[in-house]
């Protein structure tokens, strides 16, 4: 049996895994092709303000006349791109930092650990916000600042599955055949420590989405793009007369974060098969 | 006189993630007040697994009892609601376990658990309960003992804290102490002095004693009487002069020859060929014949019932009794 | 090492965390485009290169870099701050004024949430598999979904403009004048949807962090020889077991912290609560760089003892440190 199907019929086990990834898929075909079909600019005042729901505008509109499902489409877009971006940032900076901690060891090892530590010190949400302040929001800011404040505990992780690994036989055994020391963190262990380090890279996502949120509806957000939390922010004014503008757009960022978490644990089970069942 | 423990036909079933596995397979015995027992076997013969079944230990979801009696001063064991057999545990019958660095809470003092124990039962209050864990701790030879009565587990030694597991089993002053592997986790040069130091106290209260273990010279010393168990099921048992000198069951012999026994049949060290089988691959007979030198047709396919060996005891062979 | 080494050693730890920290600031204050010189005459609207270049003359923007970090490092060992750019106050003075407030609704968020987390937590590791246990996974997995700010908005949305249970913002009831008691009463009215809000959360995060660790816990020998004992599984399960499955929580408290504060700034900003958050972000949208680092810094510091505080808890609860 291929990997793939191996790690499929695995992945299936778990009922809530697979709900996750099939809202998961619909979310990221709504990102990708909703706003071409769609086809309405989320900041085109187009309609009246505040109306409801009706056939010309599904969600209808907030409360400056934009197209509500319009802006549900782009967020869409925004969330899971700066998602995506941060995450393999962050993954990429925190294994390569771990990575080298837990192979190399020593002094090396402590000085990366320290300063690893030290960031995870820092209030991240505090940090990001601060981060975006100075550097003026854009897309590109907000996705470094989540990057900033989440490689710290891919870092650790990398960094215990490696200290785990190197001490093994087979890297013994590489270096006795005279392998380098890269070419054995590369293509020896790291497809050993990839499996937690996925699972891991995918929570992240959600933890960016989350946090992207935050800055939107904090007023952070890049001031060009529709996003989920800037939706929320701009009907705080309305909550008492129109609250689904607040729910709505709250009630798709849960749905798409809880469905990559069941998804991020399906894949840790998959990967990580346990014998005692819990 | 009745004897404190009457155990009949006990089986006991493990719920696996496939199927069921029969540990303690029709085992039946009895222990009288004062006597020791010992239990012999390798691992997995089952003879842990009485010892949990007897304290109704066995977690509900891991396995059960499905048949067999235990009657213990009158009363059926099993039968017992939950609240009574809490009674039991610990006030009448007492287990001391194999590792004593992993069986102590290791944020407690040493004091209270024992303290705990004796509060548990009645035998102090609250007030007298940690003078009289420190007489338990003189009682089992720990010097110093309002010292170590302060301290924690991971300050004493491993002969010291299988000392202090004995005090929490006395505790509850039980008429039946149970020693699962009580030597096994320790330094030989501490064993002498533990089995020495239990010895004395059951004899001093008149204790019976279960004791498990798969060290032949430990149950010479200690054991008046003694079973054997392989895969579940009990081949031979007697007094331990009897059955060491005189081994009825094909299986004692080779255990032990197998350690060099003296007074062995033969001379040299042996071992078994084979091993233990697994549940599922169960023979139909005797669950020794597959490794048996002297086993016969018969042997596989019926299992042999308990008869009277030659050392008074009984034997479940149809060989027994012809020579080796 | 004897108990007091250790915790001797740990404050010591601390020390450069929070020198660290300041150089930290320091850098990024540095990085900024522009200085705070440009930032003020920007903020006033008219301005000239010699008025910028005097006011930098007066901040001392002009000395070398090194210079500069000795003089802020001095200042910060006098808690001075520096000069809030929009309130044009100590920066110190605008944080006291609104520690109080926040720690208020982040102490009461933290104390329920591990009060109901860890009995919660334990209960649902008794009651494994049982109809608890599943509802607490379910309901932690959409809590850990659940984006803060909205779920106190929708709270605000059901108890205070629905049902009018509770006020929908602010601390106090504004305009009138309340004796002690109900001062406070009146206090706890309104600390109740910004607590819930903040805390739920952590009442997820403790209450399966509890359940996993109890759970662990509940396979070891000396459980065995609590039952062996004839304990009752109450029992075991509060002095035995919840006793030791502790440690490992309150390890991960101190991590939180730093996450609470986070959430606080989202929090305050929906509730309206005159705390530290609510400041941060009227810093923010103002680009008040020092107010902004100096809340960066007091926060910084704060996680660092808050840390070396579970630290110390934690020596206390495992005897076995001592060794």
């Amino acid at each position: 049996m291929s990997g793939l199907s191996l790690f499929w019929q695995r992945y299936r086990r778990n009922r809530p895994a697979v709900g996750g990834l099939v809202v998961l898929g619909l979310v990221v075909l709504a990102a990708a092709f909703g706003p071409l079909a769609y086809g309405i600019d989320p900041f085109d005042m187009a309609g009246r303000p505040s109306t409801l729901p009706s056939a010309r505008f599904p969600l209808g509109t907030d409360v400056s006349g934009r197209d509500i499902l319009a802006g549900l489409l782009a967020g869409a877009r925004v969330s899971l791109l700066i998602g995506i971006a941060a995450s393999l940032t962050a993954t990429l900076i925190g294994s390569a930092v771990g990575a080298t901690a837990g192979y190399v060891g020593g002094w090396l090892d402590a000085i990366l650990m320290r300063v690893t530590d030290f960031f995870l010190t820092i209030p991240s949400f505090v940090f990001a916000v601060l981060i975006v302040a100075i550097f003026r929001p854009s897309v590109a800011v907000i996705t470094l600042a989540i990057a900033a404040v989440s490689w710290p505990s891919v870092a650790r992780l990398a960094r215990a599955e490696f200290v785990s690994q190197r001490h093994r036989e087979y890297v013994s055994a590489c270096r006795a055949m005279g392998m380098g020391h890269l070419e054995i963190m590369l293509r020896q262990i790291l497809p050993n420590a990839l499996p937690p380090v996925v699972v891991i890279g995918s929570l992240t996502v959600a933890s960016a989405i989350l946090a992207e949120a935050g800055l939107s509806f904090l007023g952070l957000g890049d001031p060009n793009i529709v996003s989920w939390g800037y939706m929320i922010g701009v009907a705080r004014t309305v909550l008492r007369t129109a609250w689904w503008m607040s729910a709505i757009p709250g009630v798709t960022i849960l749905v798409t974060v809880l469905a990559i978490n069941l998804v991020g644990e399906g894949l840790n089970e998959a990967l990580n098969p346990r014998m005692r069942p819990r | 006189m009745s004897p404190l423990l009457a155990v009949k036909g006990l089986t006991v079933d493990y719920h696996g993630m496939h199927n069921a596995e029969r540990a303690v397979d029709g085992v039946s015995f009895s222990i009288a007040r004062g006597e020791t027992l010992a239990l012999v076997g390798e691992s997995g013969s089952g003879k842990s697994t009485i010892a949990h079944a007897l304290m109704r230990l066995i977690p509900r979801g891991a396995g059960s009892v499905s048949s067999g009696s235990i009657a213990f001063e009158g009363q059926d064991l099993l039968a017992l609601p939950e609240a009574a057999m809490r009674a039991v545990r610990g006030g009448r019958i007492a287990m001391v376990f194999q590792d004593p660095m992993m069986a102590l809470n290791p944020v407690h003092r040493v004091g209270r658990q024992i303290a705990e124990s004796l509060l548990a039962h009645g035998k102090a209050t609250p007030r007298t309960a940690i003078d009289r864990a420190i007489e338990l701790l003189t009682l089992v030879g720990v010097p110093a003992p309002e010292k170590r009565a302060r301290q924690y587990p991971h300050n004493l030694s491993g002969g010291m804290r299988q000392r202090v597991m004995i005090a929490i089993a006395l505790a509850g002053d039980p008429a039946l102490l149970i020693a699962d592997e009580p030597t096994t986790a320790l330094d030989v040069t501490v064993q002498a002095q533990v089995l020495a130091e239990i010895a004395a106290i059951k004899s001093r209260l008149g204790m019976a004693m279960l004791l498990i273990t798969h060290d032949l010279a430990v149950v010479s010393e200690t054991a008046d009487r003694v079973i054997v168990m392989y895969a579940g099921r009990m081949v031979e048992e007697g007094n331990v002069e009897g059955v060491f000198s005189r081994p009825a069951h094909p299986y004692t012999r080779g255990l032990l020859e197998a350690t060099d026994w003296e007074g062995a049949a033969s001379d040299r060290m042996r071992e078994i060929p084979g091993s233990v089988p697994n549940q599922g691959e169960m023979p139909p007979g005797c669950a020794f014949a597959p490794r048996c030198a002297i086993a016969t047709e018969r042997c596989r396919i019926e299992r042999p019932s308990v008869e009277r060996a030659l050392h008074g005891g009984g034997v479940s062979c149809f060989a027994a009794g012809s020579p080796s | 090492m004897s108990r007091l080494t250790f915790f001797a050693l740990r404050i010591a730890q601390a020390v450069p965390a929070i020198l660290a920290i300041a150089t930290l600031n320091f850098l990024l204050l540095h990085l900024a485009p522009g200085d705070a010189a440009d930032i003020i005459v920007a903020s006033s609207g008219h301005g000239s290169p010699e008025l910028v270049a005097e006011l930098r003359r007066s901040y001392g923007l002009d000395q070398p870099l090194h210079v500069q970090f000795l003089v802020y490092v001095g200042r910060l060992l006098s808690l001075d701050l520096g000069t809030s750019l929009v309130f044009n106050r100590p920066v110190i003075e605008l944080i006291g004024e609104r520690l109080g407030a926040t720690l208020i609704v982040m102490l009461t968020a933290i104390g329920l949430a591990v009060l109901i987390g860890l009995v919660l937590g334990i209960v649902a590791a008794l009651r494994h598999r049982g109809w608890l246990d599943a509802f607490v996974s379910v309901a932690a997995l959409i809590v850990y979904a659940t984006p803060q700010f909205w779920l106190g908005l929708m709270l605000i949305v059901f108890f205070s403009i629905t049902l009018d249970l509770f006020p929908s913002g602010g601390m106090r009831t504004i305009g009138v004048e309340l004796g002690p008691l109900a001062s406070v009463l009146d206090v706890a009215r309104h600390l109740i949807l910004p607590a819930t809000t903040l805390g739920l959360f952590y009442v997820a995060v403790y209450t399966r962090l509890m359940r996993t660790s109890m759970l662990d816990i509940m396979t070891l020998d000396y459980i065995k020889t609590a039952r062996a004992k004839g304990l009752s599984e109450l029992r075991i399960a509060f002095t035995h077991a919840a006793r030791n499955a502790l440690l490992p929580v309150v390890t991960l408290m101190g991590v939180q912290i730093g996450h609470l504060l986070g959430g606080s700034i989202l929090v305050e900003t929906v509730f309206g609560w005159p705390g530290l958050g609510r400041l941060v972000l009227d810093a923010l949208l103002q680009r008040d760089l020092v107010l902004l680092l100096g809340i960066l810094f007091v926060s910084s510091v704060v996680v660092v003892v808050t840390n070396l505080l579970v630290d110390l808890l934690y020596g206390i609860l495992d005897p076995r440190l001592a060794s």
